[in-house]
């Protein structure tokens, strides 16, 4: 099956008005040697028979549809209603590109007008641009923001920010030979005092997340005071959802805020594609990497939307420019656009609340259980927790012993934090009934039952993250 | 076009006035032409160190932007807090209220390698 | 035709969804969370009613062009028809709803299409290995620059410090360079507007750590030159970095293994049609050749070969110690890579040749059509699209801009303009290999007749577009006073 609409006819008459006898001539200025490539491809498929070999790998899948899954750490499964899809897939939207020609594009840029300030309230910040790759990238990019504006050549991040954001923030840096300090981690929240000793005038900016990777919420007023006190700015990684409750990051004095807009109406498609959020402080406005819409007039006075601020950009500014960022998340963006706009105001509390509630649910039910119990006391948290196995249980045994029961369980956390490796991250969201829950409490009941019996010392307490 | 006699110019478009070993710096009405309309000007830090041919200072249209260097050596000492909120100044009066920042030099003799009016109003014919 | 902002149709108390009740035993919000990390006032979220939501997003769809209304000539961007069927085989929930930490045994079908597809990428493009975990074109180079530079420390050769790049090249090459600290270098191309050998020869030194070229280049023009360009970089040290954002004209039968280019990236969503969604996503996925493998980002996919009782398994591998590292949290834009994964498959070898082909054949009758009319600023035969220069119309007072807002009058987008910036008032035309006879007749007759327009009155076209939901913007208005979010009025608090 192909999409190339000539008839035989059609493309004589063309090959003649070109006057060229065969299409091959039109690749004779190509070195002769270069055009002899045969591609080793399979033959082509037609629509039915391509539907039932995506059929058949999706088959080898199992899916958060048909497995009662408690995975979260940077992608969440949340509710997606249904005029997310049906208005976001209209092809107006789908099959358009960067709004270059604002009169032909005022669909894509409203949106974006509106995207940013969705992304404004969210943050409590004054400006937000049209998105970036992903959270992770959003969040190098501010880093890179950050180095620019203070001239500083060192970034801080706290061993609570999830560990592939960090990653990624480490390979961004590397290239500029700027420094990345790691602020350890005390009681699975940031180490404030341990930030306070290491800071000095030479750092850019201070990382944080909140809630943190861990699921747990940062002081992040002290830490943002500690950054400002040496003149670096703070940047805040956010959940956005949480937002329907917790402090922006405008309000503890973030600069610079990011975070990834999945969660809002974007399904988890194995990681990818999401949607980064980027918003600062005025100041910091010509700053920004991406793209900004903004509003103007038209020759008739009428309100109209265009791409603004454009000479920061790459296709202007070349070598010079903020970032090398050339499209944005577009058709994301404005996924999450009409899901906030359908969620509404009170609905963001109000589902802030049921994640809220549900996980504490959850938590509290499973550290009733015999042996388990949280290394991180009492932190509050949002929708997110992390778990002691008891003793003689490893989280990878106890993850094939729930999938054996319909659960996909929390994260091993042992991968990112080899001091956490009895301990699992779970995540509860609105789309998790009660019914759920019990079957996974249930569930880690049975299994733990017979292990040896955990020290009831063991789990309590202080326990110092190391830094590896 | 307009070039005044007591300034001294550069090849890329800037002008620059001394008084009491300061200079200060702005684009030429030529350039400022060529840009059209101006919506941002980037200015420098005071108190910036700044060595000539680097560039300080940027001044942006809407689908352009371009980068001022600094025509000699020095510091900063001073800069235009007007064009923040007005850059169309430099448009409407580049020799004047359009004028960009002061650049304190650490050494005079560096004002030989500039052009004057007449070389730079050639290097314009030439180009045009 | 305007549209209100979804806030100023809000009315306080307006409910859209609902939620599901809290089935659970609820505790004190206080006692979960204590004030100090409380919102004290709600994010002012539009209070609407569902049909006021569909309602606002159709019409403001109805505001856009795109491909599925209009004929979209975007010179370089890849407009081509998205076919429906890719919206349905990636949609499916197998698909779409697993979870990047899903362990390996539970998504063994995900990582077979990305294992394969991967295979399929080599074999287009003659490179021993693909990461797909680019987020898009830019991405790509992005992680190709950080590629050159650990090269080069590995061997010793950390001075390398320069990228040669054509003035003819997209903004994204220069910006990704700088972004990895390189310094760049600009070449001039030639009378033909191909790169100059004898400048690129100039150019090299033992500070030049790579070239980026675009094949073909950003005129259409295939630079014939590219094996003696690869040995040039190769035999002084450098390597060299394909963008690979014109591969449509070489789909099925170019390998840019075979020119000897060391780096590569492709753009899924416009070679391998995967809808542009307005500005993304995208996927950008970068080939290499067997020199880089060690620095491709992990995690990379392998497959585990049966042994004994136990199949073939595919799975993660992060064992890589020269890596880059990682670029993107997860794995890629694997919602994109199903798209293009599904396009190969459905063409095969022989649809894939039959791209390049029509894209070829589209362009160069197009660029007949038109010749006559607009300057043509490079004669040679042209590859899948074509640079035409206003030059002629701007001695009428008549920019290319004013053409591009006319043609909108005319019902088609506006091919890509002022750039690439070494020709006078560009207009970059790529009709792709999707629209027919009768399109490109109907376009090439519209920009006759605004030539013509032009000639009669150049007052009337510098005046459009005049059909648009909106007329022409004050783009002063909006760079000088941004206003870049909506302002509440002040007792909506």
């Amino acid at each position: 099956m192909d999409y190339v609409p000539h008839t035989t006819q059609e493309r004589e008459e063309m090959l003649r008005e070109i006057g060229v006898p065969s299409v091959e001539a039109l690749f004779e200025v190509i070195p002769e040697r270069l055009r002899k490539a045969t591609p080793r491809l399979p033959g082509a498929l037609s629509e039915a028979e391509l539907v039932d070999f995506f059929k058949g790998l999706g088959g080898k899948n199992k899916h958060l549809n048909q497995y009662n899954s408690f995975l979260g750490a940077g992608v969440y499964d949340h509710f997606i209603p249904s005029v997310v899809g049906s208005l976001a897939s209209r092809g107006e939207f789908l099959t358009s590109y960067t709004p270059y020609q604002p009169e032909a594009s005022q669909g894509t840029l409203q949106v974006l007008y509106e995207f940013q300030t969705l992304v404004c309230e969210l943050t409590g910040l004054d400006v937000a641009n049209a998105s970036m790759y992903d959270g992770a990238t959003a969040l190098a990019e501010a880093a890179l923001l950050a180095i620019r504006h203070t001239e500083r050549n060192k970034v801080m991040v706290s061993r609570t920010v999830h560990p592939e954001y960090r990653a990624v923030l480490a390979t961004y840096l590397k290239p500029l030979e700027a420094a990345l300090v790691e602020v350890p981690a005390c009681e699975g929240v940031t180490d404030v005092s341990a930030l306070k000793d290491r800071i000095d005038e030479g750092v850019s900016a201070v990382i944080l997340q909140q809630p943190n990777f861990f699921g747990c919420l940062e002081e992040a007023e002290a830490i943002s005071a500690i950054a400002h006190e040496k003149g670096s700015l703070l940047i805040a990684c956010v959940n956005p959802i949480s937002l329907g409750l917790l402090s922006p990051p405008g309000d503890y004095g973030a600069d610079i805020a990011v975070g990834d807009a999945q969660p809002l109406g974007n399904p988890p498609f194995y990681g990818g594609p999401h949607v980064g959020f980027f918003a600062v402080r005025k100041e910091l406005m010509r700053k920004m990497p991406g793209r900004l819409a903004g509003a103007t007039t038209d020759l008739e006075g009428r309100r109209a939307f265009v791409l603004t601020l454009q000479a920061r950009e790459q296709h202007i500014r070349r070598q010079r420019a903020t970032s090398n960022i050339c499209t944005n998340q577009n058709l994301l963006a404005l996924r999450a656009t009409i899901y906030l706009s359908a969620l509404g105001k009170e609905g963001l509390m109000e589902l802030a609340e049921l994640n809220l509630q549900k996980s504490h649910y959850a938590k509290d039910k499973i550290c009733a259980l015999k042996g388990f119990s949280t290394p991180f006391g009492k932190r509050p948290f949002f929708n997110e927790f992390v778990i002691r196995l008891p003793k003689g249980l490893t989280p990878d045994s106890l993850n094939n012993r729930l999938y054996k029961r319909g659960i996909i369980g929390g994260l091993p956390l042992g991968r990112f934090y080899p001091e956490l490796k009895d301990s699992m991250l779970f995540c509860v969201t609105e789309n998790k009934t009660r019914n759920q829950i019990d079957a996974l409490v249930y569930s880690l009941k049975e299994i733990s039952r017979g292990l040896p019996r955990a020290s009831k010392v063991r789990g309590r307490g202080a326990q110092r993250a190391r830094k590896s | 076009m307009e070039f005044p006699q007591d300034l001294y110019y550069t090849e890329t478009h800037e002008w620059l006035r001394v008084k009491d070993g300061e200079v200060t710096v702005g684009i030429t009405s030529y350039a400022q032409e060529q840009l059209r309309d101006v919506v941002f000007i980037e200015l420098p830090r005071v108190g910036k160190k700044v060595k000539a041919k680097d560039p300080c200072a940027v001044i942006e249209s809407v689908k352009a932007a371009f980068d001022i260097y600094a025509p000699l050596s020095g510091t900063i000492t001073g800069v235009n807090k007007e064009l923040e909120g007005q850059p169309e100044l430099v448009n409407k009066d580049p020799y004047g209220l359009g004028w960009m920042f002061v650049l304190k030099m650490e050494d005079l003799t560096q004002l030989q390698t500039l052009l004057n009016a007449q070389a730079y109003a050639s290097i314009i014919k030439e180009g045009h | 035709m305007q549209e209100k902002l979804i806030f100023e149709v809000s009315s306080p108390g307006r409910r859209c969804i609902s939620l599901p009740p809290c089935d659970v035993p609820r505790k004190s919000l206080e006692k979960m969370l204590p004030p100090q990390f409380r919102r004290k006032t709600p994010a002012r979220l539009p209070e609407v009613s569902e049909l006021d939501v569909v309602r606002h997003f159709t019409r403001l769809s109805q505001l856009n062009y795109s491909v599925d209304t209009h004929f979209y000539p975007l010179g370089s961007c890849t407009m081509k028809y998205n076919p429906r069927i890719h919206e349905e085989v990636a949609g499916q929930e197998g698909l779409s709803r697993l979870h990047p930490y899903q362990p390996p045994e539970q998504i063994q079908g995900m990582l077979e299409l990305l294992y394969h597809f991967s295979g399929l990428l080599k074999e287009v493009c003659g490179l021993p290995e693909f990461s797909l975990q680019p987020a898009a074109g830019a991405h790509g180079e992005l992680l190709g620059m950080m590629i050159v530079r650990t090269y080069h420390q590995k061997r010793g050769e950390g001075g390398r410090k320069k990228i040669i790049i054509p003035d003819s090249a997209h903004g994204t090459n220069p910006a990704s360079a700088a972004l990895c600290g390189f310094e760049v270098v600009e070449v001039k191309s030639n009378g033909n507007g191909l790169v100059d050998l004898e400048a690129l020869r100039k150019a090299m030194s033992p500070e030049v750590a790579a070239m980026m070229i675009t094949n073909p280049n950003t005129l259409g023009l295939f630079e014939k030159d590219i094996i003696d360009i690869c040995n040039i970089l190769h035999e002084a040290g450098g390597l060299v970095y394909c963008d690979g954002a014109n591969m449509n004209a070489m789909l099925g039968r170019v390998r840019p293994g075979d020119m000897g280019v060391d780096l590569l990236h492709l753009n899924l969503h416009k070679t391998f049609t995967a809808p542009h969604g307005g500005g993304g996503p995208g996927s950008g996925p970068l080939g290499v050749s067997k020199a880089l493998r060690p620095f491709l980002p992990v995690p990379r996919i392998k497959a585990v070969g049966a042994t004994g009782r136990s199949p073939l398994q595919y799975v993660w591998d992060y064992d890589y110690p020269d890596s880059v590292g990682r670029i993107k949290a997860f794995y890629g834009h694997i919602g994109v890579i199903i798209k293009a994964y599904a396009y190969i498959l459905s063409l095969g070898r022989k649809g894939l040749l039959k791209v390049s082909e029509a894209a070829v054949l589209n362009a160069n009758f197009l660029r007949q059509r038109l010749s006559g009319h607009y300057d043509l600023p490079y004669t040679a035969g042209c590859m899948h699209e074509f640079v035409l220069s206003g030059r002629r119309q701007k001695k009428q007072g008549v920019t290319t801009l004013d053409i591009a807002k006319r043609l909108l009058d005319y019902g088609f987008y506006a091919p890509t303009i002022y750039f690439p910036l070494i020709v006078e008032e560009a207009l970059m035309i790529e009709p792709t290999e999707t629209e027919g006879k009768q399109t490109l007749e109907d376009f090439a007759e519209v920009m006759i007749k605004i030539a013509r327009e032009i000639e009669i009155s150049p007052k009337m076209v510098k005046g459009a577009p005049y059909n648009t939901p909106v007329r022409r913007l004050d783009e002063v208005k909006a760079a000088k006073q941004p206003d870049l979010r909506w302002s509440f009025p002040v007792d909506s608090e």
